[in-house]
């Protein structure tokens, strides 16, 4: 007799690529989702007797399909139903290796004809299998809200005609980077936290490190895939650092870098090393590169400052955002002193000014430059636009910080 | 699938403008020889349109578009196209998507609807 464990894992193992292969065919998520659905529960009944099949994929597949088959007749009222009748019962029993099938998927649910939030709850719901009720948990939203999101987005799916394919060759760097975007989202979703139980918002982490590592086995010729798994893979290394005992925010030159995750540190790097063999720099294969710089420097004060500012000129020359500019003007003062970047930072204020961390790496200037008075100020104005509480204490911590170290109040 | 190809345009008043309109009329050509071409019109200056409204009964006319956004309604195709993927690859050819917005909504198809 078989565990429901073992059980489990099978079904979680063959979730996408049968959902996939059985969304190619009906052209609607709900009716694949159901013959799935219906297929898992006989699996359940049956194979605690009988064992689990030689070939499980094969027998889910079929028996999802027959189920498939049985609903569309109980229903046939609409003329499409023929079409999906004919897909349905032409295909070979085993669907064999369902990559492809997988790969179509993907770039059908981050679609940029759907809103962004539609495109990463369909992702999360089809592509990896997560339930309606967990993604919702780890979005903070009411689960009816979600639900309502998936409807809407598999109703303009089915009725704008969203095809099931990968794009051709002309459209395909902008179509994958939509994607990659999706995936990047669902990580920043997890590990920029603002509130609710660090627990769950790292498992968006590890779904979005998941995705990414099944996106360089479906595309393993494009670099920019690898340079995002290489990306999620060098920060979410940091992720046992980068909160402190009481849950506050640690920077990263206060960090405890034994704390992070030289295996992943590793990986990271090796997929980078692969992602650079291309002659063409993405924007990820820069933000890998300077993770990497970070993973690769012992302690804090040997970071290659330098070096990381010619990554940010080089990103900014690809996406010049003002929070990458930001980020510059923070490596700029490490390496040439707060002076060089003070000027430059104030440019930004017209467009970052309502943003927490610019007012944040203000003060930080302002106090090494020895003016704490507009160090207080920048501090108080950083707490009052921060909208984690965590975030908000750290910010008071550091405004204390230079209390004691300045009595005088000058 | 049918998709109508709405253009949304912001309307100058200068005048008729020769240039543009043969750009158009490349597009149209280029789609009909491809086969995705239904249908299209273009249509006059918003300021010739008439807005009816019947309540008890009784019509209600206003002068002028329904809605007074910036951008107005100057024209559509009706294309034919296998999915959403190359009714888009046509709506970026048409030459309104430069400088206004394309809007591409799917027709519905009422035999699938009423079986």
């Amino acid at each position: 007799m078989e565990t429901a464990e073992q059980i489990e894992q099978v079904f979680r193992e063959q979730f996408t690529g049968l959902f996939a292969w059985l969304v190619r065919d009906l052209r609607d998520f709900d009716a694949a989702e159901d013959a799935l659905q219906e297929a898992f529960l006989i699996a359940l009944r049956r194979w605690p007797d009988d064992g689990i099949p030689q070939n499980p994929r094969a027998w889910l597949a079929v028996t999802a399909r027959n189920c498939a088959i049985d609903r569309l007749r109980r229903e046939r009222r609409r003329p499409a139903l023929e079409e999906q009748m004919n897909r349905l019962t032409k295909g070979p029993d085993d669907p064999g290796d369902l990559d492809d099938e997988v790969l179509r998927l993907v770039f059908t649910c981050c679609h940029p004809a759907l809103s962004l939030e539609a495109r990463v709850a369909l992702t999360l719901r089809a592509v990896c299998g997560l339930g309606v009720g967990e993604i919702a948990r780890a979005f903070l939203l009411p689960e009816a809200t979600l639900a309502q999101r998936l409807v809407r987005a598999k109703r303009k799916i089915r009725a704008a005609g969203i095809p099931y394919t990968v794009p051709g060759p002309e459209q395909l760097s902008e179509r994958l980077a939509g994607v990659l975007a999706v995936v990047y989202l669902v990580f920043n979703e997890g590990y920029l936290a603002t509130e609710g139980p660090a627990l769950i918002r790292g498992d968006l982490c590890s779904e979005a490190i998941r995705l990414a590592r099944l996106l360089v086995t479906l595309m393993p010729q494009e670099s920019e895939v690898r340079a995002l798994l290489a990306l999620l893979l060098l920060t979410d290394a940091r992720r046992q650092a980068r909160i402190d005992a009481a849950g506050e925010p640690v920077l990263l030159p206060d960090q405890n870098r034994a704390l992070w995750d030289q295996d992943q540190i590793e990986e990271g790097l090796a997929e980078l090393g692969r992602a650079g063999r291309d002659h063409e720099v993405g924007p990820y294969f820069l933000q890998a590169a300077i993770a990497a710089e970070h993973a690769g420097a012992e302690q804090a004060p040997n970071t290659n400052w330098r070096r990381i500012v010619r990554l940010y000129d080089a990103l900014i020359g690809l996406s010049p955002t003002p929070v990458t500019q930001l980020n510059r003007l923070v490596a700029v003062s490490m390496a040439d002193g707060p002076q060089a970047a003070f000027m430059e930072l104030d440019q930004l204020k017209d467009v970052l000014g309502q943003y927490s961390y610019f007012h944040a790496a203000r003060a930080d200037l302002l106090r090494r430059l020895d003016r704490p008075r507009g160090a207080r100020a920048a501090y108080q104005r950083a707490q009052e636009l921060a909208t984690n509480p965590k975030q908000r204490s750290a910010l008071a911590r550091a405004a204390a910080q230079l209390e004691s170290d300045d009595p005088g109040g000058r | 699938m049918k998709y109508m190809a709405m253009i949304w345009t912001e309307w100058k008043d200068e005048g008729f403008d020769s240039e543009e309109a043969l750009r158009y009329r490349e597009f149209a050509a280029q789609a009909a020889r491809d086969g995705v071409l239904v249908g299209g019109d273009s249509l006059h200056h918003p300021s010739a349109a008439t807005t009816v409204r019947v309540r008890d009964e009784s019509a209600l006319l206003t002068d002028g578009p329904f809605a007074e956004t910036k951008e107005q309604i100057s024209g559509y195709f009706l294309l034919d196209c296998p999915d959403l993927d190359q009714a888009i690859a046509w709506a970026r050819r048409i030459p309104g998507a430069r400088h206004g917005a394309i809007e591409v909504r799917p027709v519905l198809d009422m035999k699938e609807m009423l079986g």
